[in-house]
Protein backbone atom coordinates (compact mmCIF):
# COMPACT_ATOMS: atom_id res chain seq x y z
CA UNK A 1 0.00 0.00 0.00
CA UNK A 2 1.31 3.51 -0.77
CA UNK A 3 2.57 5.49 2.09
CA UNK A 4 -0.28 8.25 1.79
CA UNK A 5 -2.78 5.94 2.27
CA UNK A 6 -1.77 4.80 5.66
CA UNK A 7 -3.59 5.37 8.92
CA UNK A 8 -1.92 7.46 11.75
CA UNK A 9 -2.27 4.03 13.52
CA UNK A 10 -0.49 2.23 10.57
CA UNK A 11 2.27 4.55 9.95
CA UNK A 12 3.11 4.07 13.32
CA UNK A 13 3.58 0.52 12.93
CA UNK A 14 6.11 1.56 9.96
CA UNK A 15 8.00 3.50 11.57
CA UNK A 16 8.25 1.32 14.48
CA UNK A 17 9.33 -1.86 12.10
CA UNK A 18 11.99 0.79 10.26
CA UNK A 19 10.17 0.54 7.02
CA UNK A 20 10.68 3.82 6.81
CA UNK A 21 12.28 6.91 8.59
CA UNK A 22 9.73 9.65 9.67
CA UNK A 23 12.28 11.74 7.20
CA UNK A 24 11.25 9.65 3.84
CA UNK A 25 7.61 9.80 5.02
CA UNK A 26 7.63 13.59 5.40
CA UNK A 27 9.16 13.94 2.35
CA UNK A 28 7.49 11.80 0.33
CA UNK A 29 3.71 13.86 1.59
CA UNK A 30 5.71 17.73 1.59
CA UNK A 31 5.91 16.30 -2.71
CA UNK A 32 2.52 15.10 -3.07
CA UNK A 33 1.10 17.97 -1.84
CA UNK A 34 2.86 20.23 -3.59
CA UNK A 35 1.47 18.58 -6.71
CA UNK A 36 -1.92 17.61 -5.50
CA UNK A 37 -3.13 20.63 -3.28
CA UNK A 38 -2.87 22.55 -6.54
CA UNK A 39 -6.07 21.20 -7.48
CA UNK A 40 -7.42 21.36 -3.87
CA UNK A 41 -5.86 24.87 -2.27
CA UNK A 42 -6.32 22.91 1.18
CA UNK A 43 -3.32 24.26 2.60
CA UNK A 44 -2.50 28.38 3.23
CA UNK A 45 1.06 27.74 4.30
CA UNK A 46 3.38 24.62 3.67
CA UNK A 47 6.27 24.36 6.50
CA UNK A 48 8.58 22.35 4.51
CA UNK A 49 11.88 23.40 6.33
CA UNK A 50 10.35 22.90 9.88
CA UNK A 51 8.59 19.96 9.11
CA UNK A 52 11.78 18.46 7.62
CA UNK A 53 14.03 19.42 10.84
CA UNK A 54 11.13 17.73 13.40
CA UNK A 55 10.80 14.79 11.15
CA UNK A 56 14.60 14.09 11.89
CA UNK A 57 14.31 14.98 15.38
CA UNK A 58 11.77 12.29 15.61
CA UNK A 59 13.83 9.80 13.86
CA UNK A 60 16.68 10.80 16.48
CA UNK A 61 14.20 10.26 19.43
CA UNK A 62 12.71 6.54 18.48
CA UNK A 63 16.62 5.95 17.89
CA UNK A 64 16.96 6.48 21.70
CA UNK A 65 14.03 4.50 22.13
CA UNK A 66 12.05 7.73 23.17
CA UNK A 67 8.70 8.20 21.44
CA UNK A 68 5.29 10.19 22.08
CA UNK A 69 2.09 9.12 21.17
CA UNK A 70 2.85 11.16 17.47
CA UNK A 71 6.62 10.50 17.04
CA UNK A 72 7.24 11.02 13.30
CA UNK A 73 3.64 11.13 12.41
CA UNK A 74 2.66 14.19 9.48
CA UNK A 75 0.27 16.36 11.11
CA UNK A 76 -1.11 19.77 9.58
CA UNK A 77 -2.62 22.32 11.91
CA UNK A 78 -5.89 24.63 10.84
CA UNK A 79 -4.67 27.71 10.57
CA UNK A 80 -6.66 29.38 13.36
CA UNK A 81 -3.77 27.58 16.19
CA UNK A 82 -0.78 30.25 16.85
CA UNK A 83 2.32 28.68 15.74
CA UNK A 84 5.51 30.59 16.76
CA UNK A 85 7.48 31.67 14.31
CA UNK A 86 4.94 30.68 11.49
CA UNK A 87 2.04 33.19 9.43
CA UNK A 88 -1.07 32.47 11.45
CA UNK A 89 -3.75 33.72 9.54
CA UNK A 90 -7.27 32.89 10.31
CA UNK A 91 -7.90 32.74 6.42
CA UNK A 92 -8.04 36.72 6.87
CA UNK A 93 -6.27 39.56 4.95
CA UNK A 94 -6.78 40.98 8.50
CA UNK A 95 -3.72 38.45 9.62
CA UNK A 96 -2.63 38.20 6.41
CA UNK A 97 0.85 39.29 7.90
CA UNK A 98 0.98 37.98 11.30
CA UNK A 99 3.96 35.96 12.30
CA UNK A 100 2.70 34.66 15.60
CA UNK A 101 4.73 35.38 18.40
CA UNK A 102 3.59 31.67 20.44
CA UNK A 103 2.50 28.87 20.28
CA UNK A 104 -1.34 27.57 20.83
CA UNK A 105 -1.57 25.08 24.16
CA UNK A 106 -2.61 22.43 21.22
CA UNK A 107 0.06 23.21 18.72
CA UNK A 108 2.74 22.62 21.92
CA UNK A 109 1.07 19.01 22.91
CA UNK A 110 1.18 17.73 19.40
CA UNK A 111 5.05 18.76 18.77
CA UNK A 112 5.87 17.39 22.32
CA UNK A 113 4.25 14.04 21.17
CA UNK A 114 6.63 14.13 18.40
CA UNK A 115 4.35 15.02 15.52
CA UNK A 116 5.62 16.65 12.18
CA UNK A 117 3.60 19.11 11.04
CA UNK A 118 3.37 20.06 7.14
CA UNK A 119 1.88 23.11 7.34
CA UNK A 120 -1.47 25.38 7.93
CA UNK A 121 -4.61 24.36 6.73
CA UNK A 122 -7.39 27.12 4.64
CA UNK A 123 -10.26 27.83 6.74
CA UNK A 124 -13.41 30.23 6.24
CA UNK A 125 -12.00 33.53 7.17
CA UNK A 126 -12.12 33.60 10.83
CA UNK A 127 -14.29 30.05 10.99
CA UNK A 128 -17.25 31.93 10.07
CA UNK A 129 -18.82 29.64 6.63
CA UNK A 130 -19.92 26.38 6.28
CA UNK A 131 -18.71 26.23 2.50
CA UNK A 132 -14.86 27.67 2.89
CA UNK A 133 -15.98 29.78 0.49
CA UNK A 134 -15.35 33.00 2.41
CA UNK A 135 -11.51 32.56 2.75
CA UNK A 136 -8.83 35.11 1.50
CA UNK A 137 -7.00 32.72 0.22
CA UNK A 138 -9.82 31.29 -2.08
CA UNK A 139 -12.28 27.99 -1.63
CA UNK A 140 -11.21 24.39 -1.02
CA UNK A 141 -12.07 22.02 -3.34
CA UNK A 142 -13.53 18.82 -2.34
CA UNK A 143 -12.12 15.78 -3.38
CA UNK A 144 -15.12 13.63 -4.14
CA UNK A 145 -16.17 16.28 -7.20
CA UNK A 146 -13.97 19.46 -7.30
CA UNK A 147 -16.36 21.55 -8.11
CA UNK A 148 -18.57 20.69 -4.54
CA UNK A 149 -17.55 22.39 -1.33
CA UNK A 150 -15.19 20.51 1.46
CA UNK A 151 -17.76 22.46 3.60
CA UNK A 152 -16.50 24.10 6.59
CA UNK A 153 -15.14 25.95 8.04
CA UNK A 154 -12.66 23.25 8.66
CA UNK A 155 -12.59 22.84 4.89
CA UNK A 156 -8.86 22.73 4.37
CA UNK A 157 -8.43 20.39 7.08
CA UNK A 158 -11.21 18.06 6.11
CA UNK A 159 -10.04 18.27 2.62
CA UNK A 160 -6.19 17.49 2.79
CA UNK A 161 -7.11 14.24 4.84
CA UNK A 162 -9.44 13.01 2.65
CA UNK A 163 -7.39 13.29 -0.29
CA UNK A 164 -4.58 11.24 1.40
CA UNK A 165 -2.01 14.09 1.62
CA UNK A 166 -1.98 13.69 5.49
CA UNK A 167 -3.30 11.47 7.70
CA UNK A 168 -4.93 13.71 10.26
CA UNK A 169 -5.56 17.48 10.73
CA UNK A 170 -6.54 19.63 13.89
CA UNK A 171 -9.79 21.63 13.43
CA UNK A 172 -11.80 24.15 15.46
CA UNK A 173 -15.44 23.45 15.70
CA UNK A 174 -18.35 26.35 16.83
CA UNK A 175 -21.56 25.14 14.87
CA UNK A 176 -20.12 22.63 12.94
CA UNK A 177 -16.93 23.32 11.62
CA UNK A 178 -15.41 19.66 12.08
CA UNK A 179 -18.04 17.73 11.86
CA UNK A 180 -19.78 19.19 8.77
CA UNK A 181 -16.46 19.07 6.27
CA UNK A 182 -15.98 16.05 7.65
CA UNK A 183 -19.20 14.67 6.33
CA UNK A 184 -18.80 16.29 3.33
CA UNK A 185 -15.75 14.94 2.64
CA UNK A 186 -15.97 11.04 4.37
CA UNK A 187 -13.90 11.42 6.71
CA UNK A 188 -13.90 11.14 10.70
CA UNK A 189 -14.63 14.46 12.97
CA UNK A 190 -14.20 14.92 16.21
CA UNK A 191 -15.51 17.89 18.43
CA UNK A 192 -14.86 17.21 21.85
CA UNK A 193 -16.95 18.43 25.17
CA UNK A 194 -16.32 22.18 25.54
CA UNK A 195 -13.51 22.77 27.92
CA UNK A 196 -11.74 19.35 27.33
CA UNK A 197 -9.26 20.97 24.99
CA UNK A 198 -7.60 24.34 25.32
CA UNK A 199 -8.65 26.89 23.61
CA UNK A 200 -5.43 29.12 24.69
CA UNK A 201 -3.74 30.23 21.45
CA UNK A 202 -7.11 29.35 18.99
CA UNK A 203 -8.14 32.62 17.54
CA UNK A 204 -10.91 32.83 18.91
CA UNK A 205 -14.46 33.57 17.10
CA UNK A 206 -17.34 32.69 20.02
CA UNK A 207 -16.01 31.53 23.21
CA UNK A 208 -18.88 29.72 24.42
CA UNK A 209 -19.35 27.57 21.73
CA UNK A 210 -15.50 27.23 20.66
CA UNK A 211 -13.52 23.86 20.81
CA UNK A 212 -10.54 22.37 19.04
CA UNK A 213 -11.02 18.90 17.40
CA UNK A 214 -9.26 16.73 14.63
CA UNK A 215 -9.90 15.04 11.91
CA UNK A 216 -8.70 11.85 10.50
CA UNK A 217 -9.69 8.79 8.34
CA UNK A 218 -10.32 6.25 11.07
CA UNK A 219 -11.81 6.91 14.74
CA UNK A 220 -8.59 4.99 15.96
CA UNK A 221 -6.72 7.51 14.73
CA UNK A 222 -9.13 10.24 16.55
CA UNK A 223 -8.68 8.66 19.78
CA UNK A 224 -4.92 8.90 19.44
CA UNK A 225 -4.91 12.63 18.64
CA UNK A 226 -7.48 13.06 21.28
CA UNK A 227 -5.35 11.39 23.85
CA UNK A 228 -2.38 13.94 22.81
CA UNK A 229 -4.70 17.40 22.79
CA UNK A 230 -7.11 16.65 25.38
CA UNK A 231 -6.35 18.11 29.37
CA UNK A 232 -6.66 20.77 31.31
CA UNK A 233 -4.87 24.16 30.57
CA UNK A 234 -4.35 26.90 32.96
CA UNK A 235 -4.07 29.11 30.69
CA UNK A 236 -7.71 29.15 29.06
CA UNK A 237 -10.22 29.81 31.98
CA UNK A 238 -13.03 27.55 30.89
CA UNK A 239 -10.58 24.12 30.28
CA UNK A 240 -12.22 22.01 32.65
CA UNK A 241 -9.76 19.95 35.18
CA UNK A 242 -10.84 16.24 34.61
CA UNK A 243 -8.25 13.72 34.34
CA UNK A 244 -7.76 12.49 30.82
CA UNK A 245 -8.59 8.74 29.66
CA UNK A 246 -6.59 6.16 27.64
CA UNK A 247 -9.11 7.04 24.94
CA UNK A 248 -7.18 3.83 22.91
CA UNK A 249 -7.92 1.47 25.74
CA UNK A 250 -11.51 1.52 25.32
CA UNK A 251 -12.28 1.97 21.20
CA UNK A 252 -12.30 -2.32 21.67
CA UNK A 253 -14.72 -3.21 23.05
CA UNK A 254 -18.20 -4.39 21.93
CA UNK A 255 -21.24 -2.01 21.72
CA UNK A 256 -23.70 -4.63 22.74
CA UNK A 257 -26.33 -2.92 24.90
CA UNK A 258 -25.43 0.45 23.89
CA UNK A 259 -28.46 2.49 24.04
CA UNK A 260 -29.30 4.84 21.14
CA UNK A 261 -31.37 7.40 20.55
CA UNK A 262 -33.25 8.46 17.90
CA UNK A 263 -34.79 12.07 17.86
CA UNK A 264 -37.63 12.40 15.74
CA UNK A 265 -36.67 16.04 14.74
CA UNK A 266 -33.10 15.12 13.27
CA UNK A 267 -35.40 13.00 10.60
CA UNK A 268 -37.81 15.62 9.68
CA UNK A 269 -38.58 16.68 6.04
CA UNK A 270 -35.28 19.29 5.61
CA UNK A 271 -33.50 15.92 5.11
CA UNK A 272 -32.23 14.68 2.00
CA UNK A 273 -34.14 11.07 1.12
CA UNK A 274 -31.15 9.16 -0.01
CA UNK A 275 -29.46 10.53 3.17
CA UNK A 276 -31.75 9.25 5.30
CA UNK A 277 -31.70 6.13 4.15
CA UNK A 278 -27.63 5.69 4.34
CA UNK A 279 -28.13 7.15 7.97
CA UNK A 280 -31.25 4.62 8.90
CA UNK A 281 -28.95 2.10 7.26
CA UNK A 282 -25.94 2.64 9.80
CA UNK A 283 -28.58 2.73 12.93
CA UNK A 284 -29.38 -1.17 11.24
CA UNK A 285 -25.97 -1.96 11.50
CA UNK A 286 -25.23 -0.87 15.10
CA UNK A 287 -28.42 -2.59 15.98
CA UNK A 288 -27.11 -5.72 14.19
CA UNK A 289 -24.30 -5.52 16.55
CA UNK A 290 -26.09 -5.50 19.63
CA UNK A 291 -27.11 -1.83 20.18
CA UNK A 292 -30.81 -1.07 21.39
CA UNK A 293 -32.70 2.03 20.33
CA UNK A 294 -34.62 4.23 21.86
CA UNK A 295 -37.22 7.11 20.56
CA UNK A 296 -36.22 9.94 21.95
CA UNK A 297 -37.53 13.72 21.66
CA UNK A 298 -35.69 16.97 21.76
CA UNK A 299 -38.72 19.66 21.34
CA UNK A 300 -36.36 22.52 21.20
CA UNK A 301 -34.11 21.83 18.78
CA UNK A 302 -35.36 22.77 15.79
CA UNK A 303 -34.75 26.68 17.11
CA UNK A 304 -31.14 25.79 17.75
CA UNK A 305 -29.56 27.51 14.37
CA UNK A 306 -31.50 30.94 15.22
CA UNK A 307 -30.21 30.72 19.17
CA UNK A 308 -26.96 29.84 17.75
CA UNK A 309 -27.27 32.92 15.21
CA UNK A 310 -27.77 35.26 17.94
CA UNK A 311 -24.86 33.85 20.40
CA UNK A 312 -22.36 33.50 17.67
CA UNK A 313 -22.11 36.80 16.34
CA UNK A 314 -22.25 38.24 19.69
CA UNK A 315 -19.67 37.16 20.84
CA UNK A 316 -17.68 37.42 17.79
CA UNK A 317 -18.78 40.84 17.71
CA UNK A 318 -16.79 41.22 21.34
CA UNK A 319 -13.77 38.48 20.36
CA UNK A 320 -12.80 40.33 16.95
CA UNK A 321 -12.88 43.87 18.51
CA UNK A 322 -9.41 43.23 19.02
CA UNK A 323 -8.50 43.62 15.76
CA UNK A 324 -7.99 47.49 15.23
CA UNK A 325 -5.09 47.61 13.27
CA UNK A 326 -3.01 49.06 15.75
CA UNK A 327 -0.97 46.33 17.58
CA UNK A 328 -1.08 43.84 14.90
CA UNK A 329 -2.95 42.75 11.87
CA UNK A 330 -4.10 45.06 8.88
CA UNK A 331 -3.47 48.34 9.17
CA UNK A 332 -5.28 50.75 6.38
CA UNK A 333 -3.22 53.67 4.95
CA UNK A 334 -3.08 57.30 5.01
CA UNK A 335 -6.20 57.64 8.12
CA UNK A 336 -7.42 60.42 8.71
CA UNK A 337 -7.22 60.52 12.53
CA UNK A 338 -7.97 57.33 15.30
CA UNK A 339 -11.40 56.58 14.36
CA UNK A 340 -10.84 56.62 10.67
CA UNK A 341 -7.89 54.28 11.23
CA UNK A 342 -10.28 51.60 13.45
CA UNK A 343 -13.07 51.52 10.58
CA UNK A 344 -11.15 51.49 7.62
CA UNK A 345 -8.35 48.60 9.18
CA UNK A 346 -11.45 46.74 9.72
CA UNK A 347 -13.74 47.78 6.75
CA UNK A 348 -10.55 46.52 3.93
CA UNK A 349 -9.03 43.64 6.29
CA UNK A 350 -12.85 41.86 7.20
CA UNK A 351 -14.17 39.97 4.26
CA UNK A 352 -17.90 40.57 3.94
CA UNK A 353 -19.33 37.04 6.19
CA UNK A 354 -16.93 38.15 8.95
CA UNK A 355 -18.52 41.78 9.00
CA UNK A 356 -22.15 40.72 8.45
CA UNK A 357 -21.55 38.57 11.56
CA UNK A 358 -19.97 41.43 13.54
CA UNK A 359 -22.68 43.34 12.56
CA UNK A 360 -25.06 41.15 13.48
CA UNK A 361 -23.49 40.54 17.10
CA UNK A 362 -23.47 44.41 17.35
CA UNK A 363 -27.11 44.86 16.60
CA UNK A 364 -28.48 42.00 18.94
CA UNK A 365 -26.05 43.73 21.93
CA UNK A 366 -27.31 46.84 21.22
CA UNK A 367 -29.43 49.11 23.77
CA UNK A 368 -32.54 48.30 23.56
CA UNK A 369 -32.43 45.23 21.28
CA UNK A 370 -30.18 43.16 24.44
CA UNK A 371 -33.04 41.68 26.39
CA UNK A 372 -34.93 40.70 23.31
CA UNK A 373 -32.09 38.86 21.20
CA UNK A 374 -29.05 38.01 23.59
CA UNK A 375 -30.74 37.04 26.71
CA UNK A 376 -33.57 35.01 25.08
CA UNK A 377 -31.33 33.29 22.51
CA UNK A 378 -29.36 32.27 25.83
CA UNK A 379 -32.44 30.99 27.75
CA UNK A 380 -33.72 29.05 25.02
CA UNK A 381 -29.79 27.33 24.74
CA UNK A 382 -30.73 26.48 28.38
CA UNK A 383 -33.90 25.37 26.88
CA UNK A 384 -31.93 23.03 24.21
CA UNK A 385 -29.28 22.40 26.57
CA UNK A 386 -32.25 21.07 29.32
CA UNK A 387 -33.42 18.77 26.50
CA UNK A 388 -30.46 17.16 25.78
CA UNK A 389 -30.10 16.17 29.58
CA UNK A 390 -33.40 14.86 29.79
CA UNK A 391 -32.44 12.20 26.88
CA UNK A 392 -29.35 11.45 28.09
CA UNK A 393 -31.09 9.77 31.16
CA UNK A 394 -32.66 6.98 28.95
CA UNK A 395 -29.70 6.59 26.31
CA UNK A 396 -25.95 6.58 26.18
CA UNK A 397 -25.83 8.89 23.01
CA UNK A 398 -27.45 9.74 20.13
CA UNK A 399 -27.40 8.98 16.38
CA UNK A 400 -28.76 11.08 13.82
CA UNK A 401 -27.28 12.61 9.85
CA UNK A 402 -24.61 15.29 10.01
CA UNK A 403 -26.13 17.34 7.74
CA UNK A 404 -29.35 17.50 5.70
CA UNK A 405 -27.44 16.35 2.59
CA UNK A 406 -24.60 15.53 0.75
CA UNK A 407 -21.88 18.57 -0.72
CA UNK A 408 -23.49 21.12 -2.59
CA UNK A 409 -21.54 23.23 -5.48
CA UNK A 410 -19.62 25.83 -4.56
CA UNK A 411 -21.17 28.85 -5.51
CA UNK A 412 -24.84 27.05 -4.50
CA UNK A 413 -25.39 28.82 -1.65
CA UNK A 414 -23.09 32.15 -1.35
CA UNK A 415 -25.64 34.45 -1.33
CA UNK A 416 -28.17 33.31 0.92
CA UNK A 417 -26.81 33.52 4.68
CA UNK A 418 -29.94 31.42 5.68
CA UNK A 419 -29.11 28.88 3.74
CA UNK A 420 -25.88 28.85 4.46
CA UNK A 421 -27.01 28.69 8.04
CA UNK A 422 -29.08 25.65 7.99
CA UNK A 423 -26.46 23.14 7.17
CA UNK A 424 -25.80 23.61 10.72
CA UNK A 425 -28.85 22.17 11.55
CA UNK A 426 -28.03 18.94 13.18
CA UNK A 427 -24.64 19.95 14.48
CA UNK A 428 -25.15 23.48 16.48
CA UNK A 429 -27.15 21.63 19.07
CA UNK A 430 -23.85 20.06 20.73
CA UNK A 431 -22.28 23.23 20.98
CA UNK A 432 -24.71 24.98 21.84
CA UNK A 433 -25.06 22.68 24.88
CA UNK A 434 -20.82 21.84 25.49
CA UNK A 435 -22.07 17.94 24.16
CA UNK A 436 -18.95 16.06 23.04
CA UNK A 437 -20.21 14.80 18.83
CA UNK A 438 -18.46 13.37 15.85
CA UNK A 439 -19.13 12.06 12.30
CA UNK A 440 -17.80 9.49 10.88
CA UNK A 441 -18.92 8.11 7.18
CA UNK A 442 -21.70 6.02 6.51
CA UNK A 443 -21.89 5.79 2.50
CA UNK A 444 -22.67 8.06 -0.68
CA UNK A 445 -25.08 9.38 -2.34
CA UNK A 446 -24.63 10.32 -5.99
CA UNK A 447 -20.62 8.93 -5.10
CA UNK A 448 -20.28 11.77 -2.33
CA UNK A 449 -19.94 11.24 0.75
CA UNK A 450 -22.93 11.06 3.89
CA UNK A 451 -21.68 11.42 7.73
CA UNK A 452 -23.09 10.07 10.86
CA UNK A 453 -23.46 11.89 13.41
CA UNK A 454 -22.70 10.74 16.93
CA UNK A 455 -23.70 12.97 19.95
CA UNK A 456 -22.40 11.99 23.54
CA UNK A 457 -23.17 13.55 27.16
CA UNK A 458 -20.81 15.56 28.89
CA UNK A 459 -17.45 14.00 29.04
CA UNK A 460 -18.56 10.99 26.95
CA UNK A 461 -15.79 10.98 24.67
CA UNK A 462 -15.39 7.43 25.10
CA UNK A 463 -18.69 6.11 24.26
CA UNK A 464 -18.58 7.83 21.12
CA UNK A 465 -15.17 6.43 20.24
CA UNK A 466 -15.65 3.27 21.25
CA UNK A 467 -19.53 3.61 19.06
CA UNK A 468 -17.21 4.54 15.77
CA UNK A 469 -14.33 2.54 15.99
CA UNK A 470 -16.82 -0.68 16.49
CA UNK A 471 -18.92 0.90 13.63
CA UNK A 472 -15.75 0.67 11.37
CA UNK A 473 -14.48 -2.49 12.13
CA UNK A 474 -18.14 -3.98 10.26
CA UNK A 475 -18.47 -1.49 7.62
CA UNK A 476 -15.44 -0.07 5.37
CA UNK A 477 -17.01 3.62 4.15
CA UNK A 478 -14.00 5.40 5.93
CA UNK A 479 -11.65 3.50 3.72
CA UNK A 480 -12.83 4.89 0.31
CA UNK A 481 -10.13 7.15 -1.89
CA UNK A 482 -11.69 9.85 -4.35
CA UNK A 483 -10.87 8.49 -7.42
CA UNK A 484 -9.13 11.42 -8.56
CA UNK A 485 -6.59 11.30 -5.47
CA UNK A 486 -5.91 7.77 -5.32
CA UNK B 1 -38.63 43.44 11.09
CA UNK B 2 -36.58 44.76 7.93
CA UNK B 3 -33.65 47.24 8.88
CA UNK B 4 -33.18 50.71 7.38
CA UNK B 5 -29.52 52.21 5.85
CA UNK B 6 -29.67 54.07 8.82
CA UNK B 7 -29.76 51.50 11.19
CA UNK B 8 -27.14 49.75 9.58
CA UNK B 9 -25.10 53.07 9.47
CA UNK B 10 -25.49 53.05 13.51
CA UNK B 11 -24.73 49.21 13.75
CA UNK B 12 -21.19 49.73 11.38
CA UNK B 13 -20.35 52.68 13.77
CA UNK B 14 -20.79 50.31 16.93
CA UNK B 15 -19.05 48.10 14.95
CA UNK B 16 -15.92 50.22 13.92
CA UNK B 17 -16.44 49.01 10.30
CA UNK B 18 -16.10 51.66 7.61
CA UNK B 19 -18.65 50.49 4.51
CA UNK B 20 -18.96 51.25 0.61
CA UNK B 21 -22.48 52.07 -0.32
CA UNK B 22 -23.24 48.92 -2.10
CA UNK B 23 -21.88 47.01 1.05
CA UNK B 24 -24.67 49.36 3.01
CA UNK B 25 -27.22 47.86 0.24
CA UNK B 26 -26.15 44.67 0.91
CA UNK B 27 -26.01 44.98 4.71
CA UNK B 28 -29.61 46.45 5.08
CA UNK B 29 -30.50 43.29 2.80
CA UNK B 30 -29.16 40.27 3.74
CA UNK B 31 -28.80 41.50 7.96
CA UNK B 32 -32.79 42.16 7.99
CA UNK B 33 -33.14 38.53 6.36
CA UNK B 34 -30.57 37.52 9.35
CA UNK B 35 -33.09 39.41 11.93
CA UNK B 36 -36.67 38.05 10.93
CA UNK B 37 -34.48 34.51 10.96
CA UNK B 38 -33.61 34.73 14.63
CA UNK B 39 -36.86 36.46 15.49
CA UNK B 40 -38.53 33.05 15.80
CA UNK B 41 -37.25 33.17 19.15
CA UNK B 42 -39.07 35.94 20.51
CA UNK B 43 -42.24 33.26 20.13
CA UNK B 44 -40.74 31.02 22.77
CA UNK B 45 -42.07 30.91 26.45
CA UNK B 46 -38.68 31.38 28.38
CA UNK B 47 -40.86 32.77 31.51
CA UNK B 48 -38.40 31.84 34.71
CA UNK B 49 -35.62 30.27 32.18
CA UNK B 50 -32.64 31.49 33.84
CA UNK B 51 -29.95 32.75 30.88
CA UNK B 52 -26.92 30.26 30.54
CA UNK B 53 -23.91 31.08 31.74
CA UNK B 54 -21.77 28.41 30.84
CA UNK B 55 -22.50 25.35 28.69
CA UNK B 56 -21.09 23.12 31.97
CA UNK B 57 -22.56 25.33 34.55
CA UNK B 58 -19.24 25.90 35.51
CA UNK B 59 -17.60 28.76 37.17
CA UNK B 60 -15.02 31.08 36.55
CA UNK B 61 -11.64 29.99 37.50
CA UNK B 62 -9.91 32.37 39.95
CA UNK B 63 -5.94 32.34 40.69
CA UNK B 64 -4.26 34.24 42.81
CA UNK B 65 -2.97 37.71 41.84
CA UNK B 66 1.07 37.03 41.23
CA UNK B 67 2.93 38.33 38.52
CA UNK B 68 3.15 35.09 36.26
CA UNK B 69 4.19 36.02 32.53
CA UNK B 70 7.44 37.79 31.61
CA UNK B 71 7.85 41.12 29.32
CA UNK B 72 7.96 39.98 25.95
CA UNK B 73 6.85 43.54 24.52
CA UNK B 74 9.85 43.75 22.09
CA UNK B 75 8.67 40.42 20.78
CA UNK B 76 5.04 40.70 20.44
CA UNK B 77 5.66 44.53 18.87
CA UNK B 78 7.08 42.65 15.83
CA UNK B 79 3.70 42.25 14.31
CA UNK B 80 2.92 45.83 15.04
CA UNK B 81 2.92 48.78 12.06
CA UNK B 82 4.21 51.70 13.54
CA UNK B 83 6.25 51.20 16.92
CA UNK B 84 8.70 54.09 18.52
CA UNK B 85 10.82 53.56 21.44
CA UNK B 86 8.27 50.60 22.89
CA UNK B 87 5.18 52.82 21.88
CA UNK B 88 2.16 51.79 18.88
CA UNK B 89 1.61 54.88 16.86
CA UNK B 90 -1.85 55.82 15.73
CA UNK B 91 -2.84 59.35 14.41
CA UNK B 92 -2.76 61.99 16.32
CA UNK B 93 -5.53 62.15 18.97
CA UNK B 94 -5.15 65.48 20.45
CA UNK B 95 -4.39 68.55 18.94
Amino acid sequence: MDIYHQTLAELCVGLEKGDFTSVELTQSLLDRVAVEDKRLNSFITITATEALAAAASADEARANGNTGALNGLPIVHKDIFCTKGVKTTCGSKMLDNFISPYSATVVKKIANAGAVVLGKCNMDEFAMGSSNETSFFGPVRNPWNLECTPGGSSGGSAASVAARLVPAATGTDTGGSIRQPAALTGTVGLKPTYGRVSRYGMIAFASSLDQAGMITRSVEDAARMLGVMAGFDKRDSTSINQAVPDYLASIGKSIKGLRIGIARQHFDEGLDERTRTKVKDAISVLESMGATTIEIDLPNINLSVPTYYVVAPAECSSNLSRFDGVRFGYRAENAEDLLDLYCRSRGEGFGDEVKRRIMTGAYVLSAGYYDAYYIKAQQVRQLIADDFKEAFFNVDLIVGPTTPSPAFKLGDKVDDPIQMYLNDIYTVGANLAGLPAMSIPCGFVNDMPVGLHLVGPHFGEEVLLRCGHQYQQETDWHMACPEAFK
Amino acid sequence: MSLNKNQAQHIAMLARLKLSDDEYAESVEKLSKIIDFVDQLSAVDTTDIIPMAHPLAAAQRLRPDDVTEVDNRDHYQQNANEVVDGLYLVPKVLE
